[in-house]
């Protein structure tokens, strides 16, 4: 069982990020949350403070996480401040408009900033320091949608692939020094960022439900998780659809 | 991309009692208490917490419903003082979850704790304690008004501007609560100590209560409505304190059930309720007191999810009425001839006199008299004309009807009942209203 007392959260204000944050906080954990949007960073830190008890630490910073440059000094102060580092979850990410990313590529590639680069960095820096420590989890929440490239998101779908595909190869360097690197992708959550769709179907489910499946496998060091669970099965349908009939669905 | 347009889509807010069907023109899931509402939002606008209100007045048939459940953070907590500042979208049941285990309770708490705090706060909710306490409003230090100009209102008890008494049991129509403030109350443990009592009749019931409200804090009785001639009204007071330290507590392991499916029709009917009410009364009573824990105590129907399903499809009408002191006897006996007559009703009809404490909004349900709250099937005319009748006793004795619990209320009927309504209605933001404002402002 990895310990998950002191944590790093990026992206912590994305509402799985912040069910995941009250659920490690009602388990005793320490957090580091780092968030873009200060009312909304403030807004989650009382919150954390009010639910945590007298021995927990909850600390965080105001950061654009895709100016890599400010990655070593945050990573710095989460240590300092929670005296070590147990385990980090990166959250953060951009819903691209896949439109406007087709009209301009430089739309295309402020979202591979958003949801791979800024990961990438952050994941270098973070390895190497587990190396050294020789034990702890690092998770990212990539997505399903970086399974198979589908033309209504194939921009945010290969972002998320990337991120996917740079933590299989660190998952095998990190195994020989006792570090887990949890891949977490989730189906559809019914999140402010999926508000315009209907949830109805039984495929939606609450963040609350994400965020425990998330605290399980960052717990027991799992590889790559779908949650809910049902995913793997739906994920494996779609990656085994021929190329020839699947450019001709509209998915 | 955060609104949703489009009438009748799949999960279109309702009240409790799933009456009336009504679509507004947009919903908007609020996230954040300081992020405003996006301009294109169709007005006027109405908060919407977590659908326990009855009848209209968390709904709207023009404009859009604000979904308040995502502004669910705690702000401040100081277990020292018991003070605590939280989200409007916080409900009463996450509120308990925190602040039980530190030695505090909610100093006023309505029936359910699935209403959030912008829902206790819109409607004064009140409790088993009333007599004792006064309603929610009276242990709220401070909230936040958003109006729907931008600006921001701090509301204060002891200010004399009008917003805080505006803003308590208002309905949610002078803006959008963003957060509150509570005065907590502190306990000794999770536990209460629980008295039960059998009356035979109304007039036993009155001589029990008077002496149950100067010895208890919390006291409510369950009245057997189908009851007639000599055993009208018979029931049983259920009196309760917080339990003092014990060397030794119960465990306590909270169940859960649910009602799985939409019956075709309601399974509250004249036979169900006969057998049950027959069953009800002659339950083993604890006339020497005992423990029970809060939550069986405070919230019995929170324990089966989705209760109000159990209506049926066509859904129901709750009733809750006021009858000032004066005339408690005469017309609470009147009311009950009438629903007897007709055999309607349901499994809990609760009996309950208030206190003297006056309430704080302008628009307060809470009154000194003796209130009688109960459900009805919906069964069409049948039931709005049986409504009628009772409207008459009611207005006829100078009473009320609980807003919150309301669908088909007249304007007349409020409009007596709450003089101060157009006082109130200066308060109200131009950019809000609901369903049930329109109606009873006619």
């Amino acid at each position: 069982m990895n310990s998950l007392k002191r944590v790093i959260i990026f992206g912590a204000t994305s509402a799985i990020a912040e069910q995941t944050a009250r659920q490690l906080v009602a388990q005793g954990a320490s957090l580091y949350c780092v968030g873009r949007n200060r009312d909304k960073l403030m807004a989650l830190l009382e919150d954390l403070k009010v639910r945590a008890s007298d021995h927990q630490r909850i600390e965080g910073a105001v950061a654009d996480l895709t100016d890599s440059i400010q990655h070593a000094a945050l990573i710095e102060a989460a240590e300092h401040l929670l005296g070590g580092i147990d385990s980090i979850l990166i959250a953060h990410g951009t819903l691209p408009d896949q439109k406007a990313c087709q009209e301009n590529f430089a739309n295309t590639r402020q979202e591979i900033e958003n949801n791979a680069l800024s990961v990438i960095s952050l994941l270098t820096l973070l390895a190497n320091r587990f190396e050294l420590q020789r034990h702890g989890v690092i998770a990212v929440i990539t997505s399903v949608a970086g399974d198979r490239g589908r033309q209504s998101n194939y921009v945010y779908g290969a972002a998320k692939g990337m991120v996917t595909l740079f933590l299989q190869g660190l998952r095998a360097r990190l195994s020989k020094v006792n570090v887990d690197v949890v891949t977490i992708k989730p189906g559809f959550v019914d999140t402010p960022m999926t508000i315009g769709f209907d949830k109805s179907g039984p495929l939606w489910v609450k963040p609350e439900r994400i965020a425990k499946g998330i605290i399980n496998a960052m717990q027991s060091g799992k590889g790559e998780v779908y949650l809910p669970w049902f995913w793997w099965g739906i994920m494996l349908i779609i990656k085994n659809i021929p190329e020839t009939i699947f450019k001709k669905l509209s998915i | 991309m955060e609104n949703h347009h489009g009438k009748n889509h799949m999960n279109t807010p309702r009240s409790w009692n799933r009456l009336p069907h009504v679509s507004p023109e947009a919903v908007h899931a609020l996230t954040q208490r300081k992020s405003g509402v996006p301009d294109s939002l169709p007005r006027p606008l109405l908060a919407y917490g977590n659908g326990r209100s009855y009848g209209d007045v968390c709904l709207t048939e023009k404009g859009s419903l604000l979904l308040t459940r995502g502004l669910d953070r705690f702000i401040e907590f100081d277990p020292q003082s018991g003070v605590l500042r939280c989200e409007s979208g916080v409900t009463l049941a996450e509120i308990l979850a925190l602040v039980v285990p530190r030695g505090w309770f909610l100093p006023s708490t309505p029936g359910t704790r699935l209403a959030t705090v912008g829902g206790a706060v819109a409607n004064d909710v009140h409790g088993k304690n009333h007599h004792a306490v006064g309603s929610f409003g009276h242990h709220i230090r401070a909230m936040e008004l958003w109006r729907s100009d931008g600006s921001v209102i701090d509301c204060r008890p002891e200010d004399d501007n009008g917003w805080f008494r505006a803003t308590i049991g208002g309905l949610g129509l002078t803006g959008l609560v963003r957060w509150v403030e509570l005065q907590l109350m502190p306990i000794q443990n999770p536990w209460m100590w629980v008295e039960s009592q059998r009356f035979a009749n109304l007039q036993e019931f009155w001589t029990l209560n008077r002496l149950a409200e100067t010895n208890w804090p919390y006291t409510v009785a369950w009245i057997d409505c189908l009851a007639k001639g000599k055993t009208q009204g018979r029931g049983i007071l259920f009196a309760g304190q917080h339990a003092a330290a014990q060397s030794e507590l119960p465990t306590f392991k909270e169940s859960c059930k649910r009602i799985p499916v939409d019956p075709p029709f309601s399974l509250v009917n004249g036979v169900t309720l006969r057998a049950f009410n027959m069953l009800y009364y002659r339950q083993p009573l604890k006339p020497q007191g005992g423990l029970t824990h809060y939550v069986p105590y405070f919230y019995p129907l929170d324990a089966i999810q989705d209760w109000n399903r159990i209506y049926g499809r066509r859904g129901f009408y709750q009733y809750q009425c006021v009858i000032p002191p004066s005339e408690t006897e005469t017309a609470t006996a009147a009311l009950l001839d009438t629903i007897a007559k007709r055999g309607e009703g349901s499994f809990l009809a609760v009996l309950k006199t208030f206190g003297q404490k006056p309430s704080l909004g302008m628009l307060s349900f809470p009154r000194p008299g003796t209130t009688l709250a109960l459900d009805f099937p919906n069964r069409g005319d049948k039931t709005l004309r049986l409504l009628d009748e009772l409207d008459a006793i009611v207005q006829e004795a100078g009473g009320a009807l609980y807003p919150g619990k309301d669908a088909r209320m007249s304007a007349s009927l409020f409009q007596s009942g709450y003089p101060q309504w157009q006082i109130f209605s200066d308060y109200v933001d131009p950019g809000f209203s609901s369903r049930f404002w329109k109606r009873v402002t006619l």
